[in-house]
């Protein structure tokens, strides 16, 4: 039994050394109906043993915009322009051989679904020693020895019994584990986690998430966290980018912009959330659904779904500019905050 | 304050923290209303006009059917008819006369009119030994997978005696014993081939009958031979039809090695299996007597094919809409998975 | 927790008794192969009332709505509904029954039969119930009813389910499940495939009709957060087993089995006020259901476990001044405040 506080490391000390930042990403998908852009001028940054979130719905753009990062995106999707600096390489320009280079060392990632991560057919030492013998030319025996390491590293009960044993033979948790040692295994400087504990009970959800900060402070990674559960990004994150359809609509501080959010759509999925509203009283939904790609307006991307729509937002896409807070203690020198609304300030309350 | 509401059910949010100026302006319905209606659902004839593969398919199938209907009647006697003067004529020889376009056999048949008269013969074979091994098979099939369990397992097995007895060896003993009529040379075709549609309805059918929506049909009431009717077949049924219309190559064939073996179309008739077989002696000295019979078949089947083809997806509502598409963006289809896929 | 009041008008719609479900599985490792989904299940849901169930995946919440359902066929135990064992009707009766149980289902995509239209979807039940509306017309102006008042328009009719988003098409679940008036409607996961947005409008939706209707829910969720805002009562299963149920204020507030307390505080919160929140994280995942711990299930992960647990089952102690409120624990938590920070340190 271990208990854990949730208290944030809620200060983000400017500092702290950017580890990644990307800047006017756009990707471009091509589809049966033309070439859409799936993700628009995004640009975040994610700092040394800090998690940044990218909070979404479904098609938003997130797992694109993290699969741009990572290089693996679907041949059918582009980079279309766009700034990937990763400690001051732009993976954007390299080769895809460069870029080998980078997978491991420099960056991890994990994904949401641990069961087809996996290779069934080859015992989960072969696939944790893997990283050590590409990178660091170790023998069969030393790398089984490194994953050994590693499966303790993350919490697997007797690694030295169980490190020739099958994927399948592992519960969803434990495959989660084993795949977050495949991303950690060389101590890379950013972790990309997408959705990775979806898949989980919440129970096992808390154990993984623990695990990712232990870890995170550990090393002292930076985390791009990709989750739709506004919940797990308020008790792990310490900065968050919303995305709507393919666009960074508010970005800041966790604390700063889930307490007083300055995109209406920020706003209306906080209401959203069951959690603070008497039982059976009318929860503020946001009408609608998010467009598809090949439908998204020109203009404000949220404007048929908001409530504060005026002639400016149908004509005029809103830049993502910082915001100025009433409240000085957002000013001092945290991340800036920013929002990308014509009516951000009339948020502040 | 008071809100128009976009649809009912659709709670815009209470705007109580919102400045005055920004009460809430009605919404419009989505846009893409109007537009959706526009490109939605033209007629299946108008769809398979779009493609191109797909008409040509469905014209030589059409052409088929007329000539096994019509075409006896225009030839007459013409391919009984014997002409030693015209015995061993080579094809394309416009100076032979049009009844002989195609050739001739050593008897001085046209093969020509031959070819017509074997339309009817094969397609009166082929066609309901299809259809009958397809109807019985696929609702055996069906029914067996829907309702698992002893009469899944009952079924498999006696589908596995069928496939493994050697079909040919059942047929020479049946048409040795009785008569090799057409109506007992399409019986001996059907029943060999229905395990085919048997597995393959059992299968399909045992992976619909755990969905979900069939369960949300079970706790309406329904009763099982209305779901195998509502939900089961009409998902089954492209698949089938695919396989049928591969299977009617099969039976052309296997009727042609009944006719060689001397147990299948018995001449005077003549079927297109029949005039290959009859034609394979001749291959050295006349190739055409066997060759323009084999053409027929591979050209029908392959109509028959791509016109399945494009029916499986034309039928199918998820996937129809490829069909509306201009055709070269057919090739690069495979994106639409992926932006869903992202969550 | 038998039901003991007979009272007809104040006799709950649903009782459950002592219901097991075994499934015959492929063996495990330990040579078993008897999956028990349902072992021994307790509940009742009221008019009007909304039952949550709330459990991790494995724990039997979907079995046991199939069962309520009549999916499937309990080896024990007995379902009562409004008083008559529905398990032993025939015929009309049974048809009756099937009208006034209803479900909907987790998954929009797959619940949807692709080649009917929505109109053609909502109308199916009719077709197993003709008495219900006899002539076309009266079917047609219904499915337009049945449409506005799930918030479709009525010319969605004619549309197929790819052409409407998830939340949409969970609407046309719930107008289809509607379409026959039933008593009750058993909601698997109605909203865990939605985006958060649209999850919201569904949630008020089935809120609203329920007001309106006056129709029984029971509510099934591993998201404890939309179970607290939609129930009345709660049940959480753990292994096949209710392992606690109370109303939806005593259990949430004052959780008395442990892994209800731990259900609870692992779930993460929307709290960014900074305050310190102390977190029971749980070790290990759910022992195998072929292969369940002796005596107390949840032993295996509890930190408060003895030796009695290993070898008696617990029986269902009542908890608190309410008397609804049950928890199988033999070392019951006292009034533990999760939210508060309260929890006593653990060894």
């Amino acid at each position: 039994m271990s208990t854990v506080t949730a208290a944030e490391t809620t200060t983000t000390d400017r500092s702290l050394p950017v580890v990644l930042k990307v800047e006017g990403l756009n990707v471009d998908l091509r589809t049966p109906r033309g070439t859409v852009r799936a993700v628009d001028n995004v640009g975040f940054e994610a700092r040394a043993g800090q998690t940044l979130a990218l909070l979404g719905e479904s098609g938003c753009g997130k797992s694109m915009t993290a699969k741009a990062v990572a290089g693996l995106l679907d041949p059918i999707a582009d980079v279309d322009g766009g700034e990937i600096l990763l400690n001051g390489t732009d993976l954007a320009r390299l080769s895809p051989k460069q870029r080998r280079k980078f997978a491991g060392p420099e960056l991890g990632i994990v994904f949401q679904d641990a069961l087809t991560a996996l290779n069934p057919v080859y015992p989960v030492g072969a696939q944790l020693g893997e990283a050590f013998r590409i990178h660091h030319g170790l023998s069969a025996k030393e790398a089984k020895a490194k994953a050994v390491d590693l499966m303790r590293r993350v919490g697997i009960p007797e690694p030295e019994a169980r490190v020739n044993a099958y994927p399948h033979q592992f519960s969803g948790g434990m495959r989660q584990r084993i795949l977050i040692a495949m991303a950690v295994a060389l101590n890379p400087k950013l972790l990309i986690a997408d959705e990775p504990t979806t898949a989980l009970d919440v129970t096992v959800q808390a154990q993984i998430m623990a695990l990712l900060k232990s870890l995170r402070e550990e090393s002292d990674m930076a985390v791009v966290l990709i989750t739709h559960d506004l919940a797990v990004v308020a008790e792990e994150a310490d900065t968050v980018a919303v995305m709507y359809a393919g666009n960074v609509v508010e970005t800041g501080r966790v604390a700063d912009v889930f307490a007083s959010p300055r995109h209406p759509y920020t706003k209306g999925l906080l209401e959203s959330v069951p959690v603070n509203a008497e039982r059976g009283a009318e929860l503020n939904s946001i009408p609608g659904s998010p467009p598809e790609l090949h439908k998204i307006p020109a203009g404000c991307v949220y404007q048929d779904r908001c409530p504060l729509v005026q002639e400016v937002c149908r004509a005029e896409r809103p830049k993502l500019l910082p915001v100025v807070s009433k409240e000085p203690a957002a000013a001092d020198g945290a991340t800036p905050r920013a929002a990308a609304c014509h009516f951000s300030e009339e948020l502040d309350k | 304050m008071a809100t128009p509401l976009v649809q009912p059910g659709h709670q815009p949010p209470t705007s109580d923290a919102l400045p005055e100026p920004f009460a809430v302006p009605p919404l419009e319905p989505p846009a893409a209303e109007a537009a959706e209606a526009g490109d939605k659902k033209p007629g299946l004839f108008r769809l398979l006009l779009r493609d191109k593969f797909a008409t040509a398919a469905a014209a030589v199938l059409v052409l088929v059917g007329l000539t096994a209907v019509f075409g006896p009647a225009l030839m007459g006697d013409l391919a009984t008819k014997q002409n030693l003067l015209f015995a061993n004529k080579p094809p394309f020889n416009p100076a032979n006369g049009w009844e002989y376009f195609l050739g001739s056999d050593s008897l001085g048949r046209s093969v020509l009119a031959r070819l017509v008269i074997a339309t009817r013969t094969t397609v009166a074979v082929a066609l309901p030994a299809v259809a009958i091994a397809l109807v019985i098979g696929s609702l055996w099939g069906v029914w067996a997978g829907y309702h698992r369990g002893w009469r899944e397992t009952v079924s498999m097995r006696v589908a596995d005696v069928i496939m493994s007895f050697p079909s040919l060896l059942l047929a020479v003993v049946v048409l040795y014993v009785f008569n090799p009529s057409i109506a007992n040379i399409v019986l001996i075709l059907a029943l060999t081939r229905i395990p085919i549609y048997l597995r393959t309805a059992r299968a399909e059918s045992a992976e619909l009958q755990s969905r979900t929506f069939v369960d949300a049909a079970r706790t309406f009431g329904a009763k099982p031979n209305a779901i195998i009717g509502r939900h089961v077949v009409p998902i089954v049924l492209p698949t089938l039809l695919t396989l049928a219309t591969l299977e009617f190559c099969y039976v052309m064939l296997a009727e042609s090695s009944l006719s060689f073996l001397g147990i299948g179309i018995q001449p005077p008739d003549v079927s297109w299996g029949l005039m290959v077989s009859q034609g394979r002696q001749y291959l050295q000295t006349a190739w055409w007597l066997s060759i323009f019979p084999g053409l027929a078949i591979v050209i029908t089947t392959i109509a028959a094919n791509m016109l399945a083809a494009w029916l499986r997806i034309a039928t199918d509502p998820a996937q129809r809409w490829r069909l509306a598409l201009p055709r070269k963006r057919l090739i690069a289809r495979i994106p639409a998975k992926t932006v869903e896929g992202d969550k | 927790m038998t039901e003991t009041r007979i009272q007809s008008n104040d006799r709950p719609l649903i009782e459950v008794d002592g219901v097991t479900k075994t499934f015959h599985v492929a063996k495990s490792a330990s040579g078993n192969s008897r999956l028990r989904a349902l072992d021994g299940i307790n509940l009742s849901v009221r008019r009007g009332e909304t039952l949550g169930l709330v459990g991790e995946s494995g724990c039997g919440k979907s079995t046991l709505a199939r069962t309520l359902m009549m999916l499937e066929r309990p080896d024990a135990g007995a379902v009562r509904f409004d008083g008559t064992d529905p398990f032993g009707l025939r015929g009309k009766e049974l048809l009756e029954w099937r009208r006034r149980v209803q479900m909907v289902f987790q998954d929009p995509f797959a619940s949807l039969n692709a080649r009917m239209t929505a109109g053609e979807i909502i109308a199916e039940p009719w077709k197993a119930h003709r008495g219900l509306y006899k002539t076309s017309r009266e079917r047609e102006a219904r499915v337009r009813e049945l449409l506005h008042m799930v918030g479709l328009r009525p010319s969605d009719a004619k549309k197929s389910p790819q052409e409407f988003s998830g939340g949409q098409r969970q609407r046309i679940g719930i107008a289809r499940a509607l379409a026959l008036n039933p008593d009750v409607i058993i909601l698997d996961e109605p909203v865990s495939a939605l985006d958060l947005s649209v999850q919201a409008q569904v949630l008020n939706l089935l809120n609203d009709l329920q007001q309106r209707l006056g129709v029984s829910y029971v509510f099934i969720s591993h998201d404890l957060s939309v179970v607290r805002h939609v129930a009345d009562r709660v049940a959480v299963m753990y292994l096949g087993r209710i392992i606690e149920t109370g109303r939806t204020e005593d259990v949430f507030e004052h959780p008395r089995h442990p892994y209800t307390a731990a259900l609870m505080s692992a779930s993460p919160k929307l709290d960014v006020s900074g305050a310190e929140r102390q977190r029971i994280i749980l070790q290990g995942e759910i022992p195998s259901p072929l292969d369940p711990p002796s005596g107390c299930r949840f032993r295996t992960r509890c930190w408060k476990a003895q030796d009695v647990c290993a070898e008696q089952a617990p029986g269902s102690e009542p908890a608190g001044k309410d008397a609804g409120h049950l928890a199988e624990c033999h070392f019951p938590l006292e009034t533990l405040k999760v939210r508060s920070g309260e929890l006593a340190p653990m060894p």
